[in-house]
């Protein structure tokens, strides 16, 4: 770990003055804080942002505001995004630990880094931590990489849980920069790697995240969080699928359904759900839209497994969700 | 002396469920490990690991990790102090014929993660972050770290490892056999390369006592080959070297040799005239020892009713190419069962790593796991029950040695393990049993290990006080070693146990080796029992010497120890205690030290073997391809069982061990770079809590002359097995055979 500068900020104007210039950001520090012990992250100066006012759950337009300083425990907890985004909830518990939850906040889950083994490997080459000097996953050890949006220079996948669910729920990421505050559609806010894996988000280096805005919406009566992994706990994703449903009897008036797993973002894909609308909620109506997903999908010489899996999960997944059975967190079996 | 341990049944403490005598020390963190303890003027070494597999160091730049305040040396291959330069001094208590891995030693890298350089810096932190400032240059060569690829160079190892038996020279005509056999089944198989990952990462802490002598607590199974080690590579005298370690954090045999990390702090606190402490990461746990990559392939002749007409089993070992690293694969197929026409053999295949490490229960699991999946193979190709196959083929002697067993209980696991598991309600045909969405599988399969035991020494002290101390130099590696100790020590010499104590793990206490292989319990304990023994005769001695002494003209074997006193047999009035005794024969102590070894006699005679009968229940959602193992009955002939709590423990750990081998450990090696690449346990899978549910232990008592307390080892056998029991469920769930292990969701959705 290299030395670093450490200051705290009490406002979100403290907060962008002293993060100009090469600071990162630390909160609940449950990723920042390994990479810099592997040399990955080597910031000149950690800007504290703890104390900022940003941990609350408000009302918002109808919606929910989640503060970008909320712990995962206290979301998945809160009962009102319970009552109201169930599957927000399911995929903050599917994912890490206990004692993980109850540090890291809602802004750190969304900028966490890949687990790709290469990435965390000072000894290998990787286009993401160094720029240009190679992607030893591609034709290396690829298990658990993309299969949708990768390129020549990366085939990382984004790791978190929450942010499937976020992606499926059109939630939307409030930013503060020098400039003012913007929003960012959720879909917009991680990036494909292209070639420029080294940049993750559409986050400026010196905005920071203020919320994350749940848009109205019944997401309570047909959804899911299904996640498979290689044990049946405490494992990222090999493939995971946050789904939300409108139906009006058996008929679709709307789905969303997003992966995790399998890109550099979590996946959605238009069409697919577009498919959706106006069909009957039957095995039929998942596969063609299942079938529409995996068209894309472009495996690497370990996974193809995943495009298959992926496939299988759609259905499962938007099955439970239109059956109202959504997959449960403790119990292991899959409904 | 009436009081003696029976090789069956219960005693006062012997047999009966004691909680670990060290469980509140633990839980409560007074227990101390390796890397815990404190020394004045600590200083800290962080070992910089190498990034290639092949090649050579064409530069180390130390200057800006030098120039780092802090930093009191960087130790290189370059400026390395000399220590011993004979292969002889490197070769520890259990290491196989080669050239052991020396740290440090020139520039040659020898496989990725290799040790390259020791930041000895004031604390942790300025030694971590100088270690990354630390620069090498590489010449690299092309690895080659698949064993596959190197099959075309398997050789028969010329030395064979001391304590490893090879396989046995093949007995009737398998080939021929297998040729005219009605059934035949012949089928690859592999099991993923596995790292130990114990919690507690390999720690040395280097004392400097002065005038060129050492106190160093080390994380190790077993003080006495640490010591050695250090006392030969260094050219120290054992008398300079102690070394001590009270407790282990999960060993599974990565414990039993010394490793780098102690040569290293060694190394550099006598450079330094210093106190040292090298603690290794997480992830460099993933650069020394790892259970083999084996290719094996099990050919079974057989009859139409599954009588055994053909056993071939033949093993492939990836080694590394310093060391002829070697286990038993092959040998336990022709002890389990009994066939006419056997050929068994263990071929080496060199590759660019590291050499594999003893890893709980070394080559069988590796072995047991093909065999049993075989056999279940052969059930379904015969249309036999699996359990009833196993019975026809049943062994009533081990015929690669040609001894019949001393014990061996299996038929009564199987029974009893079935019964307990309700396998008669079976429907035996794949795929018909299910339970909602899931698809229902039970397997059974078959264990085996080696009842073993190694001369050891224990001493024991009895003070004036009445209270006991007992112990010796091997270690407690979470077993429940000093709590088996302290009940035999109890036993022998009728104290309550809370007046016996015993120190294990340090090399001034009676010699005895490292923990491993199953063998303490029958080593140490029947040391402490001989030496426990001996201050009783020497007490009732003092006792029956005493003025009007109500033991006088009694023999020694008419008296009993119980409560603190010695006392005719069936005539407890006439009693002495053993604080008047000893008053009276004016010692304020009494002391023994005896040793034990294995009965040479009985040995020629009988094979020992502890066994197992593992039946499994998996759940499995076959669309996604995942698996629950819902319930295991482990049903266990181990001889006489000391402690039923600590024994129970030992076989929960084997079969949570086993249901990571059968769905989720692998260390994934990138063989471009020559690389282990899930270094850590983020993505090295172990099993977590939602993966355990029912466990079922049940101990089928033996009785054993294989040693005086009929004791034949837990440590090993509860993982024997249940991979393949495991496995043999999942097909029997969904009609897939898989035989490359782990069963992961790739290979169920297939």
């Amino acid at each position: 770990m290299n030395r670093f500068d450490y200051v705290r900020a009490g406002t979100v104007a403290e907060a962008l003055q002293a993060v100009a210039g090469g600071g990162r950001f630390i909160a609940g520090g449950t990723n920042l804080v390994d990479l810099m012990k592997y040399n990955v992250e080597r910031p000149g100066r950690l800007v504290d942002i703890t104390r900022l006012p940003l941990d609350a759950i408000e009302e918002h337009e109808g919606g929910l505001r989640l503060g970008a300083l909320v712990t995962n425990a206290t979301a998945a907890y809160d009962a009102r995004i319970v009552a109201r985004y169930p599957v927000l909830a399911n995929a903050i518990l599917a994912g890490a630990s206990g004692q993980l939850r109850n540090a890291a906040t809602t802004g750190g889950n969304l900028n966490q880094r890949t687990r790709c083994y290469y990435f965390y490997d000072e000894a290998t080459p990787c286009n993401k931590r160094e720029p240009g000097s190679g992607c030893p996953a591609i034709g290396g050890v690829n298990r658990i990489h993309a299969i949708f949006g990768a390129s020549d220079a990366c085939i990382a996948t984004h790791p978190s849980d929450m942010c499937v669910a976020l992606a499926a729920l059109d939630a939307v990421v409030r930013v503060a920069g020098p400039g003012g505050e913007r929003s960012i559609p959720f879909a917009d806010y991680h990036r494909l790697p292209g070639d420029t894996p080294h940049i993750d988000t559409t986050l400026a280096p010196d905005e920071i995240v203020l919320s994350v805005d749940l848009p109205e919406q019944d997401a309570a009566s047909h959804y899911t969080y299904l996640k498979l992994r290689d044990r049946l706990s405490y494992a990222f994703a090999l493939v995971s699928v946050a789904a939300v449903l409108d139906l009006d009897g058996d008929t679709i008036r709307a789905g969303r359904f997003a992966l995790g797993g399998v890109a550099h973002k979590p996946w959605r894909n238009p069409q697919a759900e577009a498919s959706l609308r106006g069909k009957p909620a039957t095995a039929e109506t998942f596969e063609a839209a299942a079938a529409i997903v995996v068209a894309e999908a472009e495996p690497q010489s370990g996974n193809a497994f995943k495009v298959e899996l992926a496939r299988r999960a759609i259905v499962r997944g938007l099955s439970q969700a239109a059956a109202g059975t959504p997959q449960s967190i403790s119990d292991k079996r899959i409904a | 002396m009436v009081t003696t341990i029976s090789s069956t049944g219960t005693d006062r403490y012997v047999g009966t469920a004691h909680s670990r005598v060290d469980g509140p020390a633990k839980v409560t963190g007074l227990a101390k490990y390796a890397g815990e303890f404190a020394a004045p003027d600590l200083a800290h070494g962080y070992v910089v690991s190498g990034g290639i597999a092949k090649g050579r160091i064409t530069a180390i730049e130390t200057a800006e990790a030098e120039a780092v305040p802090g930093v009191i040396k960087v130790f290189t291959h370059e400026n390395r102090p000399r220590t011993a330069w004979l292969d002889y001094n490197y070769r520890d208590a259990v290491a196989p014929p080669g050239s052991p891995f020396r740290a440090l030693y020139d520039d040659v890298i020898h496989y990725s993660g290799q040790p390259v350089a020791l930041v000895v810096a004031e604390d942790f932190e300025t030694a971590r972050h100088a270690a990354s400032l630390v620069k090498v240059a590489y010449a690299a060569e092309v690895p080659a770290t698949d064993v596959d690829a190197q099959a075309e160079f398997a050789y028969d190892p010329p030395k064979k490892r001391a304590g490893i038996k090879p396989p046995p020279q093949p007995w009737g005509d398998a080939t021929a056999a297998y040729e005219a056999a009605p059934v035949k089944l012949s089928n690859d198989y592999r099991l993923a390369v596995e790292h130990h990952n114990p919690m507690e990462p390999h720690a040395s802490t280097v004392v400097w006592d002065g005038n060129g002598r050492i106190t160093v607590y080390d994380k190790i199974q077993g003080v006495s080959n640490s010591q050695g080690y250090i006392a030969a590579v260094f050219g120290m005298k054992k008398d300079e070297v102690r070394v001590l370690n009270p407790y282990l954090g999960g060993g599974f045999g990565i414990g039993l040799r010394p490793q780098y990390q102690l040569f290293l702090a060694v190394m550099a606190a006598r450079d330094l005239e210093r106190s040292v402490r090298v603690t290794l990461t997480r992830d460099q746990m993933f650069t020394f020892g790892y259970r083999p990559d084996v290719r094996q392939r099990v050919s079974l002749g057989a009859d139409a009713a599954g009588n055994l007409q053909s056993l071939r089993h033949d093993a492939l070992s990836g080694t590394s190419r310093f060391e002829d690293y070697q286990e038993v694969v092959v040998n336990w197929s022709a002890i389990l069962y009994d066939c006419d026409n056997v050929a068994l053999s263990y071929k080496l295949a060199q590759i660019d790593t590291y050499t594999p490490a003893d890893m709980r229960a070394p080559g069988a699991v590796t072995g047991v796991l093909a065999l049993e999946i075989a056999m279940d193979k052969l059930a379904y190709a015969t249309g036999q029950d699996p359990v009833a196959l196993r019975l026809a083929n049943y062994s009533e002697r081990d015929r690669t040695e040609g001894k019949p067993f001393g014990s061996k209980a299996l038929r009564a696991c199987y029974a009893q393990g079935a019964e307990r598991f309700g396998w008669e309600r079976r429907n035996p045909k794949p795929r018909s049993m299910t339970e909602g969405r899931e698809l229902v599988g039970w397997g059974m399969a078959t264990g085996v290990w080696e009842a073993l035991m190694q001369q050891s020494s224990a001493q024991a002290t009895l003070t004036s006080d009445g209270k006991l101390v007992v112990g010796n130099s091997t270690g407690d590696i979470g077993t429940g070693t000093y709590t088996i100790l302290t009940q035999i020590a109890a036993e022998v010499l009728g104290l309550p146990m809370e007046d016996v104590t015993t120190k294990l793990g340090d090399t001034d206490l009676a010699e005895a080796p490292v923990a491993g292989g199953s063998w303490t319990a029958a080593s140490s304990g029947t040391a402490v029992m001989k030496a426990c023994r001996k201050i009783a005769a020497d007490v009732f001695a003092m006792a029956r010497a005493m003025d009007d002494s109500p033991l006088a003209n009694v023999d020694f074997d008419r008296v009993v120890f119980e409560g603190g006193r010695i006392a005719v047999a069936g005539d407890p009035s006439r009693s002495v205690s053993l604080v008047d005794a000893m008053t009276a024969g004016a010692v304020d102590k009494v002391e023994a030290t005896e040793s034990a070894g294995p009965d040479s006699g009985h040995a020629k005679e009988f094979a020992a073997y502890t066994h197992s009968a593992i039946f499994v229940e998996v759940k499995i959602d076959e669309d996604l391809g995942q698996v629950r193992v819902t319930r295991v009955v482990s049903a266990i002939a181990a001889g006489k069982i000391i402690n039923p709590k600590t024994a129970r423990s030992q076989i929960l750990g084997g079969v949570v061990m086993g249901i990571g081998s059968a769905l989720e450990e692998e260390s994934m090696l990138d063989h471009t770079i020559g690389r282990f690449m899930n270094h850590n346990l983020g993505e090295y899978h172990v099993p977590v809590n939602a993966d355990i549910q029912n466990l079922d232990v049940i101990f089928v008592e033996e009785e054993d002359k294989a040693n005086p307390m009929g004791v034949k080892g837990l440590g090993e056998i509860g993982i024997v097995g249940t991979a393949a029991a495991i496995a043999n469920a999942v097909f029997h769930a969904t009609g897939k055979r898989i035989r490359d292990l782990p069963i992961t969701v790739d290979k169920l959705i297939d």
